[in-house]
């Protein structure tokens, strides 16, 4: 193992985000703090108790998963395609460092920022709801899990994008609604059958549910098919990236 | 000399169908600076990303130092530092930042001292901490080479390495380039200017739509390929050659001010002493005469032009 490269990835990607502190950190904790604002205080004050829980607690883990997907995301494309779109990507490619270590690299930092930024927006919570989090392990290896695999996603989109556009559009078209259709705000429990059965087919729908149950014990699907399902989203994505690298695909073709 | 880089048979197609190069075989000696030359789209590129481990081959084999750069691509290419064609910089990292960086990404412990005189070799101390945006044309050219250099290589890619860079800065990093051979580093670099490869190089590789056309010493080639050209300046003017010199192959130019006689100076006889007793016999006579070697230009122009 190269580990002075793989640190040196880690550490200048790490770097970035000190360097871009409020593009980081700043804009998702302040728009989080929007939708306790809203959701939580405006119309959550109208909503009854959730499953037992006020609305304004519910929302919470559901919240926090929002940010961790689509900044684990955002971090790992980002952090692969810039330096494909500037050219000093060669420098990676030209290295001895095996494939392995380059992942490591990228999406160790990509995954360290959105974990960080993950309890960041917890402790924002706290600040307008009362917190209780009954399985605290379970929450930060639900917390860990998805960052890392979501980050492996980000790598994988920012390795097939050739452009700011396609960059974007996974994230904007898929993760964004899928993520609110998944039961952020709401138990899926809440929908109409037909639509129930059309959630389950969503896969934040189990991150999100395990994520919860680590919270305050209720889920809407049972907890070991969340950690199943959400190893089996970060097999399929390490897949992927095993075979982007075999064929060099996109990257040295 | 023992050979540093051994390329055997490569090829490379890339997914368009373009064949950029077709069975390349090529060596590089230890401690040699090697020319590739070729036209725009030649495979110059290709050919030393292939090497450096950013393309791959379609078909072949390359070894650095003995590793093969597939199977032991750890090995070959730490051996190897590698300046390309653009500019790609880290915009917003400082001089010192980056170099560091390059030193870890090939696995070095860090050494403060050796990067503090890389960038006092390349004149770059002073620069250490300023972001790289803030820099002109070619200090960010040198922050490339001591990106390269920064861990410690003992071969250097140099792919145009004087591309938009002014007279002054070119000689400058031919001197650099100098220092680094003195030192035991291998250089390979690519060029479009002549004038740098015949200044430069110990041995000259010319390659052209994928294949090596040649490889050869700098002054084996320059005599192999060199024509001389003798010019004489008459007293008067000609406008005709007489009768007795028509089995020569002279020029007049300059309205007949000057006749211009082309010679192999491999042949044998290269046909001066007649040419010049039988000018005397025909009573044609000159102010001065000199001759000229054909530049690596001319020789490089021809040898693309027949390929």
């Amino acid at each position: 193992m190269n580990y002075r490269a793989i640190r040196a990835i880690y550490l200048f990607e790490m770097a970035r985000t000190w360097r871009t502190l409020l593009q980081s950190i700043v804009s998702p904790v302040v728009s989080t703090s929007l939708y306790f604002v809203v959701f939580g205080a405006a119309i959550g004050s109208r909503i009854d108790h959730v499953e037992g829980v006020s609305y304004g607690t519910f929302i919470v883990p559901g919240l926090v998963m929002l940010s961790v997907l689509t900044q684990s995301i955002a971090n790992a494309s980002f952090g692969i395609y810039f330096p494909k779109f500037v050219g000093t990507i060669y420098e990676i490619l030209s290295a001895p460092i095996s494939y392995f270590e380059i992942v490591l690299g990228y999406v160790g930092a990509a995954a360290t920022k959105s974990i960080i930024l993950g309890l960041i927006i917890l402790a924002t919570a706290g600040l307008f709801v009362p917190l209780h989090i009954l399985h605290p392990i379970w929450m930060l290896t639900f917390l860990v899990l998805t960052a890392v695999t979501f980050s492996l996603f980000g790598f994988i989109i920012g390795i097939w994008a050739d452009g700011f556009e396609k960059l974007q559009m996974i994230p904007m078209l898929v993760v964004t609604p899928l993520t609110f259709l998944g039961g952020s705000f709401y138990s899926i429990d809440m929908l109409p059958p037909a639509w129930h059965s059309v959630a389950l087919l969503n896969p934040v729908v189990y991150l999100i549910s395990g994520f919860r149950w680590s919270f305050y014990e209720i889920a809407d699907v049972s907890v070991s098919v969340s950690m199943g399902m959400t190893l089996a989203f970060l097999a399929i994505c390490l897949g992927i990236i095993w075979w982007i690298f075999r064929t060099g695909y996109r990257l040295k073709n | 000399m023992s050979s540093i880089i051994s390329v055997a048979n490569l090829s490379k197609t890339y997914g368009s169908g373009f064949k950029a190069l077709k069975n390349v075989n090529l060596d590089i000696q230890r401690g040699e600076i090697f020319a590739l030359l070729g036209p725009n789209g030649a495979g110059k590129t290709t050919l030393i990303s292939i090497i450096c481990g950013i393309a791959n081959p379609s078909e072949g084999k390359v070894t650095v130092g003995g590793e093969d750069i597939q199977t032991s691509y750890r090995k070959a290419r730490s051996l190897i530092g590698l300046v390309p064609q653009e500019l790609h910089t880290d915009a917003f990292e400082s001089v010192w930042a980056t170099v560091s960086f390059s030193r870890g990404l090939f696995g070095k412990p860090k050494n403060p001292a050796y990067i503090e005189k890389v960038l006092k070799d390349l004149s770059l101390w002073e620069k250490k901490d300023n972001k790289i945006l803030t820099l002109s044309g070619g200090m960010k050219r040198r922050v490339m080479i001591a990106k390269a250099l920064s861990h410690e290589p003992q071969i250097l890619f140099l792919d145009e390495p004087t591309a938009g860079v002014d007279v002054e800065l070119r000689k400058g990093m031919w001197e650099v380039v100098r220092t680094l051979q003195q030192s035991g580093v291998t250089i390979i670099l690519t060029t479009h200017y002549i004038e740098e490869a015949e200044e430069m190089a110990d041995r000259i590789g010319v390659i052209n739509k994928g294949e090596i056309v040649l490889v050869e010493d700098k002054a084996t080639l320059m005599q192999k390929l060199g024509k001389k050209r003798l010019t004489l300046h008459l007293q008067s003017k000609l406008t005709t050659l007489p009768e007795s010199l028509s089995h020569y192959e002279l020029d007049i130019c300059d309205s007949g001010a000057t006749l211009v006689y082309d010679y192999d100076t491999n042949g044998d006889r290269t046909g001066i002493t007649s040419l010049l007793s039988d000018l005397r016999t025909a009573g044609i006579r000159f102010n001065d005469l000199d001759t000229t070697q054909s530049s690596l230009e001319d020789i490089f122009v021809d040898l693309v032009r027949t390929s």
